[in-house]
């Protein structure tokens, strides 16, 4: 027999689920692919000068970090690049470059490193480095660039739809009975797209539909450079969901239990009552839809169990509806995803399973 | 398939690659000019050595006494000549003496009409003792001597008896042939164990995957007029598991720490129930067994009736040679088996495949941190957190890993197959046991 050859022995089992950590972590970055090339189309070429800058700042530090610390380059298994791109996608697109170069380097070195690395950080290394930078540059990260799909060819930079709602409602008298009409009578600019869309919507569901809820959905507004178009995002989650590298767990008790609350006491704002809240206008505003599918979902931050996943999403729903509603930013996503990941041992900790032939009582902890 | 049966939780679905061996007859393997015959082919103790260098042996003269209750004897499975006495390493990584034999002679048995021996009027403890003499262990890879599992307790009763057709390991198909092509030698394998061991029921555990076999054995059943339930179960590893296998048909569960006799359970192995047919009606020691050689890098893959001690090597000679560089050389299933290096390894008792399989196959990557996924926990049938039972026996924190079920791990390898990290998960637990078995004294 031809012996010339080397063969792998490992221990069993001998085959394996094709799913890799590199795997995971490339697959999640090219679902998060779309909404980022629409990033580029509407706020411009420099939004792919932003990504490059907060992706290879991130890759550079992990390199730096792993071989300080002796260990091989981990480069290949795109943990490094995939938080590189959440933290671009999470910045305005006008933002002077040294800042995402400092939010990739709190991320991996502060956040990911000290704690020993991949798999060890408690905390979402992307989000973490976002709320760094926003709270250390907050002029910088809440100004606004307009899509160009926009009609508001005079306007160049505007306020993000929740900080304009958010500011503009300090001592609102008006009579707007929720946040789209709220746009509407304060002049918010809309697409051409936008306005056919409403009259096709108006048709269907009757005249009181206010304009808007197009631009939201696609990603006509201003935001962040990745997470305007919640339906290029929705495309990529629902691939991840389909090769279930992500489950349904947490981006559905998360958007459910936040929707609910925000439906029960969101039209508060707008002396509109009870139940009276508008759930996609808060649904498809904002990173939700990004922070919902791709950063609350991050595996090492997250709960293990799916029990855990649905107490962990519902928690982050209330924080965000809490912050984005009753506090004083307009967003609430990265704080409320942070918040539970405090949270995330002391879940594992109380979801037990009860191990085959033991009786109830005893089980192992999750 | 509607109406098939399983376990509650956990599990996973490998591709189980079966079609290309399921359809191969079985056949006599060629029988190999220098056979390797270790003692040590079941748990328990080894058998202890009977025969000196220069002996001369005949097919089934022992080679290796019983040497304790949990033990088994070993036979020669060819005539010839003992040429040395040496350790050499198993398929399982393990060590043992081994008997070298080099074949030289008449056959007593192969090529010759057997005399079939009247079972009947045999009482059940001269059966167990049949069953004992022949070194008859559990084929399905445990190897757990047969006649200590079929000495009921005191106090205890057999009250299922199982026959465990699931063949949930993926490419392996050595069971199903069986049930297609001796549907009437298991049966009556099936009914000298229902007179050693009576039990009230008995039920053949099949997985849907495989149709024919479940045809077959309905139809033999009641053509024969027995009383046997077949139970079609869902194709999902590891349906085979003993504990999963009586969970899915009865619905009670093994306690921990316990054996399926606690719950009046008795399980073996399809192969098992055909050598305990030969061994009593024929009176033939176990020198043979089935083995599927199989995998992509296979030529021409089959289901071999095998001499024990013949090396992988021949086995997969026999079969047209590799037909690309496996990447792997695996001996058992390639949920549980082990990857070996040297094609000199010989088949024992508990192997059950020879796999030569591809990197396509195998999906090996570089190991990373774990990242918590969860997904083993999914996988998991006995409901246990293999993420953090690793962590804990890796930080030897053995107390603590008790405390948590390690000891109720099946060693299935669900868990590894599904890890992203590629975290040797089995391995762990596999090192943990024997260091807490160790420190327990």
């Amino acid at each position: 027999m031809e012996e010339k050859q080397t063969r792998l022995v490992e221990a069993a089992p001998q085959i394996h689920h094709p799913d890799s950590t590199a795997k995971i972590m490339w697959t999640v970055s090219l679902c998060l692919a779309p909404a980022g090339i629409w990033g580029v189309y509407v706020f411009g070429i420099r939004v792919l000068a932003v990504l490059g800058v907060s992706i290879l700042s991130a890759m550079l530090a992990e390199y730096g970090m792993a071989r300080a610390a002796g260990r091989e380059n981990p480069l290949g298994d795109g943990s490094a690049f995939l938080t590189g791109l959440l933290i671009g996608y999470n910045l305005p697109p006008a933002i002077p470059y040294h800042i995402p170069v400092l939010a990739s380097l709190f991320a991996i070195v502060i956040v990911k490193w000290t704690f020993g690395g991949l798999g060890r950080n408690w905390m979402n290394p992307a989000l973490a480095g976002r709320v760094f930078v926003f709270f250390s540059w907050t002029g910088e990260m809440t100004n606004w660039t307009m899509p160009r799909t926009m009609d508001a060819a005079d306007t160049v930079s505007g306020a993000s739809v929740l900080g304009f709602i958010k500011s503009g409602l300090i001592d609102y008298q008006g009579s707007a009975r929720g946040p789209m009409e709220f746009l509407r009578g304060s002049g918010y600019p809309q697409s051409s797209a936008d306005v056919r869309a409403t009259e096709w919507l108006r048709g269907i569901f009757g005249e009181g539909v206010p304009g808007g809820y197009w631009d939201l959905f696609v990603g006509n507004v201003p935001g962040s450079l990745g997470e305007v178009s919640a339906l290029l995002l929705l495309l990529g989650a629902a691939y991840l969901l389909y090769r279930k590298i992500i489950t349904w767990e947490i981006p559905v008790s998360y958007l459910l239990s936040f929707s609910l609350l925000v439906w029960i006491f969101g039209g508060f704002d707008f002396n509109a009552g009870i139940f009276s809240g508008d759930v996609f206008f808060h649904l498809f505003s904002g990173g939700l839809i990004l922070g919902a599918f791709y950063m609350a979902t991050d595996m090492v931050t997250s709960p293990l169990s799916r029990r855990g996943m649905l107490i962990y999403g519902v928690g982050v729903g209330f924080f965000t509806f809490l912050i984005r509603i009753y506090g004083s930013f307009p967003e609430g996503v990265s704080l409320a995803i942070i918040l539970m990941n405090i949270f995330v041992p002391m879940i594992n900790r109380y979801s037990t399973r009860r191990i085959f032939g033991v009786a109830e009582e005893k089980g192992s902890s999750v | 398939m509607k109406g098939t049966k399983t376990y509650p939780k956990g599990g996973v679905h490998p591709p189980d690659s079966k079609s290309r061996s399921e359809h191969k007859a079985l056949k006599n393997a060629l029988i190999p000019q220098i056979l390797t015959v270790p003692l040590a082919q079941h748990l328990g103790k080894p058998a202890e050595i009977a025969v000196q260098v220069g002996d001369e042996v005949r097919e089934g003269t022992l080679l290796g006494k019983s040497s304790g209750f949990i033990s088994a004897p070993v036979h020669s499975p060819v005539p010839g000549k003992v040429k040395e006495i040496r350790d050499v390493y198993l398929g399982n990584g393990l060590k043992s003496p081994a008997v070298i034999i080099e074949m030289e002679g008449e056959f007593d048995r192969s090529g010759k009409e057997q005399e079939r021996h009247d079972w009947r009027g045999l009482s059940g403890e001269e059966l167990l003792q049949l069953i004992s003499e022949s070194g008859i262990v559990g084929l399905g890879g445990a190897t757990f001597p047969t006649h200590v599992k079929f000495s009921i307790p005191k106090g205890k009763k057999a009250e299922l008896f199982v026959v465990n057709g699931v063949e949930c390991e993926p490419y392996l198909t050595i069971d199903h042939r069986l049930m297609l092509e001796k549907t009437d030698e298991l049966l009556e394998g099936v009914e000298i164990i229902q007179k050693i061991i009576q039990p009230e029921r008995i039920a053949v555990g099949i997985e849907e995957n495989k149709p024919d076999a479940i045809e077959v054995m309905e139809k033999r059943i009641s053509e024969r007029g027995m009383n046997i339930e077949v139970v079609p179960l869902e194709l999902k590893y590891p349906q085979g598991d003993e504990k999963l296998l009586i969970k899915a048909i009865t619905g009670q569960e093994v306690p921990s720490g316990g054996l399926p006799i606690d719950i009046g359970a008795v399980v073996s192995n399809a192969g098992t129930v055909y050598s305990i047919y030969e061994a009593v009606v024929f009176r033939k020691p176990l020198i043979e067994r089935f083995v599927t050689v199989s995998g992509g890098a296979i030529k021409d893959p089959s289901n071999l009736k095998v001499r024990i001690g013949t090396s992988i090597g021949d086995l997969i000679e026999e079969c047209g040679g590799f037909s690309e560089v496996p990447e792997k050389i695996v001996v058992g299933g390639p949920m549980t088996g082990t990857a070996v290096y040297d094609l000199d390894t010989p088949v024992i008792k508990g192997t059950s495949g020879v796999l030569a399989l591809t990197s396509k196959e195998v999906k090996s990557s570089r190991r990373t941190a774990c990242l918590s996924c969860g997904r083993c926990i999914e996988a998991c049938p006995m409901g246990l957190n293999p993420t953090i039972l690793f962590k804990l026996v890796d930080h030897l924190k053995y107390d603590e890993s008790l405390d948590n079920g390690l000891m109720d791990c099946r060693e299935c390898g669900s868990c590894g197959f599904v890890c992203p990290a590629r975290i040797p998960l089995v391995q762990g637990f596999k090192l943990g046991k024997r260091m807490a078995r160790k420190k327990k004294g």
